[in-house]
């Protein structure tokens, strides 16, 4: 990548439970320069029927991405931040192996292109010391980005962790999903 | 990733395909009849370029993920009903490797300037690799000063009135394809140097470099035109060296760089076959949401080519992970950080 100002110092951290499905960040998702106005993220409700809880996910870029791994045209790419980037446009085939492979389901698929388009954690926002369009809008704290420091301060009881078990997988990321103090991983049943 | 640097299937591959290459060269020039010398360090560049991508392909057709893709493409080709299938291979051929149809919703001007590249490209690729390789070359027809006959592996295809307008076309044929290639590779480049997700995320070997490329070479062979037809032949011979060397550098880059991607495209035709059939076999339902996401097969074979790959989503109950759509993935998620949060006893914290 480009020379840029990342900010390695600060964090995604995510608290779904405290996502009240407004979709500010949607619609903030749409004005990064790097989606071309489609916007990226999910806010879904997690069991119409039975509940009012919504769920909110950004890409959790993981260390070994599953998304990047089984694309037949080598279209995603890591950088040495550890971010994981959209689907290059001239490769991507629109296969749709990443939307349904990756475990927390975050890429998509947007058909009349026949492209898959995913988060980058705003990187044209971060690489120069900003934060994600997402983060500076949702108005519940259930999208963060900061230093360590500042979310600790923020969630006392709270402990950040990128350790997550999908039965027999285990998958490290990036991003942070904040859980029970002393927690270690996510077990996903 | 998981990546080998030395492929020895793909080095034999390769290898093979250039000593083709040159035994047609040599049989396809009437062992070298009508080979133009002047033309032998192009012969060198795509001979390499050839090499280089036929390597390229090797490794990445090796890859579990394409390997599927390419495998059940082909099966499902040239299996039931062929004509059926050819039929539809040749109308997406069209669609999208001679249209690029799907460029087309993300903006019609980035859609023009792609059509108009590409078709520079393919152009003069097709007319420059035979006149390189000796396929093609040009005579004064029998007892005539003025009908020019033109000749493909040494056979007579067609001939014409050297003052034609015919003639005006063909032999200025490349510097249309120049024309094409300037104009869409300016637009790019201005989007490049102007659109901020662009400038972002790009390299400038991997992005801006390509588009130079284009422009050098396309703008160094109609100067190549213009000095011989304007300007009295004034620095021909440096022109033609620097043509020559921005099209080997254009040559040899094809597999490593941007370019390789007209050698993949292709392969978002086997993705549509492969949706086309396996939607008759049938949709897969999301356990979560109870709604059709994906075709069975796709998620079959992706549970396949995830464990060659090394990962597991097999869950305790032995279904999988994957057997969830994204909006099934996403739920699940949020369902186990509720039920982590409810016992922690605290939902905020």
């Amino acid at each position: 990548m480009n020379l840029t100002n990342f900010n390695t110092k600060e964090e995604f951290f995510v608290d779904m439970q405290r996502c009240i499905g407004c979709k500010a960040c949607e619609m903030a998702c749409a004005e990064c320069e790097t989606n071309g106005q489609q916007t990226l993220i999910s806010v879904n409700y997690v069991d119409r029927s039975s509940t009012i809880q919504t769920t909110v996910q950004v890409c959790m870029h993981c260390e070994d991405p599953v998304c990047a791994n089984v694309c037949p045209a080598d279209a995603i790419s890591q950088d040495e931040f550890g971010v994981v980037h959209t689907a290059s446009t001239e490769r991507c085939i629109g296969c749709s192996n990443c939307v349904m492979a990756c475990p927390f389901g975050v890429p998509k698929k947007v058909e009349e292109y026949d492209l898959m388009m995913k988060c980058t954690m705003c990187y044209d926002r971060t690489s120069v010391g900003k934060k994600p369009m997402c983060a500076t809008v949702c108005p519940s704290g259930a999208l963060f980005y900061g230093t360590r420091e500042q979310i600790e301060e923020m969630r006392p009881n709270s402990t950040p962790i990128n350790n997550f078990i999908f039965g027999q997988e285990k998958v490290k990321t990036k991003v942070n999903i904040m859980m029970p103090k002393g927690s270690t991983e996510l077990r996903i049943y | 990733m998981k990546d080998k640097t030395f492929n020895g299937k793909a080095l034999f591959v390769a290898t093979l395909v250039s000593i083709l290459t040159i035994v047609l060269v040599f049989y396809g020039s009437r062992e070298l009849q009508n080979f133009d010398a002047a033309l032998v360090t192009y012969l060198f560049g795509t001979v390499f370029a050839f090499f280089g991508i036929v390597y390229r392909y090797t490794v990445w057709l090796q890859r579990p993920p394409t390997w599927m893709y390419f495998k059940r493409s082909i099966k499902f080709l040239f299996t039931g009903k062929i004509f059926a299938h050819l039929w539809f291979l040749g109308k997406e051929s069209v669609q999208n490797i001679l249209l690029q149809k799907f460029i087309y919703p993300r903006s019609k001007w980035r859609w023009f300037a792609h059509f108009c590249i590409a078709l520079g490209c393919l152009s003069a690729f097709a007319i420059t690799i035979p006149l390189t390789f000796g396929w093609i070359h040009f005579t004064l027809a029998p007892n005539s000063i003025s009908i020019y006959e033109a000749h493909f592996f040494g056979f007579k295809m067609m001939d014409f009135q050297i003052n034609s307008f015919l003639a005006f076309l063909i032999f200025h044929a490349l510097n249309w394809s120049s024309w094409l290639v300037i104009i869409g590779s300016v637009y790019y480049l201005r989007r490049r140097l102007t659109n901020p997700g662009l400038i972002a995320t790009q390299t400038f070997e991997g992005d801006l470099l390509p588009l130079i490329l284009l422009i050098a070479i396309s703008v160094t062979g109609l100067c190549l035109t213009y000095s011989y037809q304007f300007m009295k032949g004034f620095a021909y011979d440096f022109l033609a060296v620097i043509h020559a060397v921005t099209v080997i550098m254009f040559l040899i880059w094809i597999p490593f760089g941007k370019f390789f991607h007209i050698i993949q495209r292709p392969a978002q035709i086997g993705a549509h076959i492969y949706k086309q059939e396996g939607i008759k076999k049938g949709m897969a339902v999301c356990p979560h949401t109870g709604e059709e996401f994906a075709t069975k097969l796709h998620i079959e074979d992706l549970k396949i080519v995830t464990s060659q790959l090394g990962f597991d989503f097999t869950l305790e109950d032995g279904s999988s992970h994957l057997d969830l759509s994204p909006e099934g993935k996403r739920s699940r998620l949020a369902q186990a950080h509720l039920k982590a949060r409810s016992q922690g006893g605290n939902l905020f914290g």
